[in-house]
């Protein structure tokens, strides 16, 4: 007769699980890091990131990793004009050996936001930290474990990088906005409905976040005070609950389609793809 | 009827086999009616806790080929016809006899809460709106069937009992600390004593939970963000000293 303790061995990976655990965190690690991949290849090409179709004035696309424009390298090919620059040419100070891509400058924004997400936490947790790895099954054991309440503390700052996030989803509205122009003449192109659902998915994903969701309403203790009826703030938080039952939807779908956006003006600034739209070129 | 093969295990918290049954079962059976026919018919000493055999009081907690389940909710035809169902007691308590784990290491820690505390009464009776008392009646349908405890891996791996109270007792301090009427403050207790920092959100809790109740997003992370109110965000409490507003937290 084989005699053992009932508990597993507490060994890395042991588990009495029969299905394929694996499969979750498998596949949303190797997604996220297919979209880091990606993400970092376009952030240091500083190229093609904008197309209007060779028209001046108000309008063009423009990709949603460069936007805001802090600065702008002149005499790059698919750059934007130098009017859509918020504080002028490339600085002359820049390292020679990192790419001038405005791109670089901005990204960390809305990264930290997702970075932070209690739903990002979720999956990275388990896919890269294998902490654990998934339910009832034995991740890294460490002897002194501290959750987050030693090096990770930082993850308390969350509602900080919501207040970027918010800021880049009134960006990629008004850049949603710009597309519907060219040359200063109102217009649509499959650029522009893809532009304009961008800013729509980030900001399900934004307001449906959890620390949105506690600053308003989710510290209240009392929803119908002081005369008994249901505040207005009752009616957001509501909303806002809304969303965030589904966060980990919007969180993916914003993820994957911010990336196509800047696909798809990448491959119409480069001439790659043809936009089809009613101005005509 | 049809023959199914069991693995249950027979033993105690130092040592134990897993013991093999054969059982007939019918259409519609759950786990816990095979558990009885093997107990009834081939092993009359098999410890195993149960009570009502209707997923209310949460006292049949096991694990299920590794998974944390009521046995009295998990039907025989989730399982293929040919696949051994292996049951386990409950892994991060220790085990008594058999199927029956020590769960009481949970009711001490129940002690460690600061209970309701209403305002007295001046006169007349307590009035709450349905629409303020939503959110803690969804933490009222816990059975303390702890499968959440039971998951945890700060609990479970981690081994971290002195430090974290548990998935199934932040969602008690969440229903105290948003109950329109209590007076209380957990919020240092929250924090030091019953370690929130302690949970890194990978929501097993959650989806063990056999009353679906969302433990993480509607009281862990909520918890969360009331310490963060509280300790963690300077801008926010001189937003509340420089408007000279009380911060609900």
């Amino acid at each position: 007769m084989v005699t053992f303790s009932q508990q597993s061995s507490g060994k890395f990976l042991s588990t009495y699980r029969s299905d394929k655990w694996w499969f979750e965190p498998l596949w949303t690690g190797l997604g996220f890091l297919s979209f880091v991949a990606y993400t970092t290849w376009a952030m240091f090409q500083g190229d093609y990131y904008w197309w209007s179709g060779g028209q001046e004035g108000f309008g063009g696309y423009l990709s949603p990793f460069y936007s805001p424009l802090l600065f702008i390298k002149e005499a790059v090919v698919g750059s934007a004009p130098m009017d859509h620059s918020w504080f002028g040419s490339w600085p002359g100070w820049w390292p020679v050996l990192i790419p001038a891509s405005p791109a670089i400058l901005i990204l960390a924004g809305p990264l930290s936001f997702r970075m932070t997400c209690y739903y990002y936490r979720k999956f990275y947790y388990r896919a890269y930290f294998m902490s654990p790895p998934a339910c009832a099954v034995s991740g890294i054991s460490q002897k002194n474990y501290k959750g987050e309440t030693a090096l990770l503390v930082f993850q308390n700052l969350h509602r900080y990088t919501l207040y970027i996030a918010l800021g880049f989803v009134v960006i990629l509205s008004y850049d949603g906005f710009l597309s519907l122009f060219r040359g200063g003449e109102f217009g649509i192109g499959i650029g522009s409905i893809i532009l304009i659902i961008n800013p729509i998915l980030l900001a399900g994903y934004t307001f449906g976040c959890h620390a949105f969701r506690h600053l308003t309403g989710g510290n209240q203790d009392c929803f119908t005070c002081p005369n008994g009826k249901p505040t207005f703030r009752h009616m957001v938080w509501r909303g806002v609950s809304w969303l965030n039952s589904r966060h980990i939807l919007w969180a993916w779908i914003s993820m994957l389609w911010v990336a196509f956006a800047d696909f798809y003006v990448r491959m119409v600034s480069s001439g790659r793809w043809i936009d089809i739209n009613t101005w005509g070129f | 009827m049809a023959l199914r093969n069991f693995k249950l295990f027979r033993g105690n918290q130092n040592e134990g086999t897993m013991e093999h049954y054969s059982v007939e079962v019918d259409k519609g059976m759950v786990v816990l009616d095979a558990i009885h026919h093997i107990q009834a018919e081939q092993a009359g000493d098999m410890a195993l806790r149960w009570n009502c055999k209707a997923g209310k009081c949460g006292s049949c907690s096991v694990e299920i080929n590794g998974k944390p389940k009521l046995s009295c909710m998990t039907r025989m035809n989730e399982y293929g016809p040919e696949e051994t169902i292996s049951v386990r007691p409950l892994q991060s308590f220790p085990v008594m006899k058999d199927l029956v784990s020590d769960v009481s290491w949970n009711y001490e820690q129940n002690k460690n809460i600061t209970p309701f505390k209403p305002d007295p009464l001046k006169k007349g009776n307590y009035i709450m709106m349905q629409e303020d008392i939503d959110r803690v009646q969804e933490f009222r349908k816990c059975l303390e069937c702890y499968l959440c405890q039971n998951v945890c891996h700060v609990l479970r791996d981690q081994r971290q009992k002195d430090k974290f109270i548990g998935p199934r007792f932040m969602i008690r301090l969440a229903s105290l600390e948003m109950h329109p009427l209590d007076t209380a403050d957990r919020i240092p207790d929250v924090k030091d004593t019953h370690g929130s920092g302690m949970c890194n959100i990978t929501r097993c809790c959650t989806d063990v939970c056999p009353e679906h109740i969302q433990i993480t997003d509607n009281g862990i992370i909520p918890l969360k963000e009331r310490v963060v109110d509280r300790y963690y965000d300077p801008l926010l409490r001189l937003f509340y000293k420089l408007f000279r507003r009380k911060s609900p937290n």
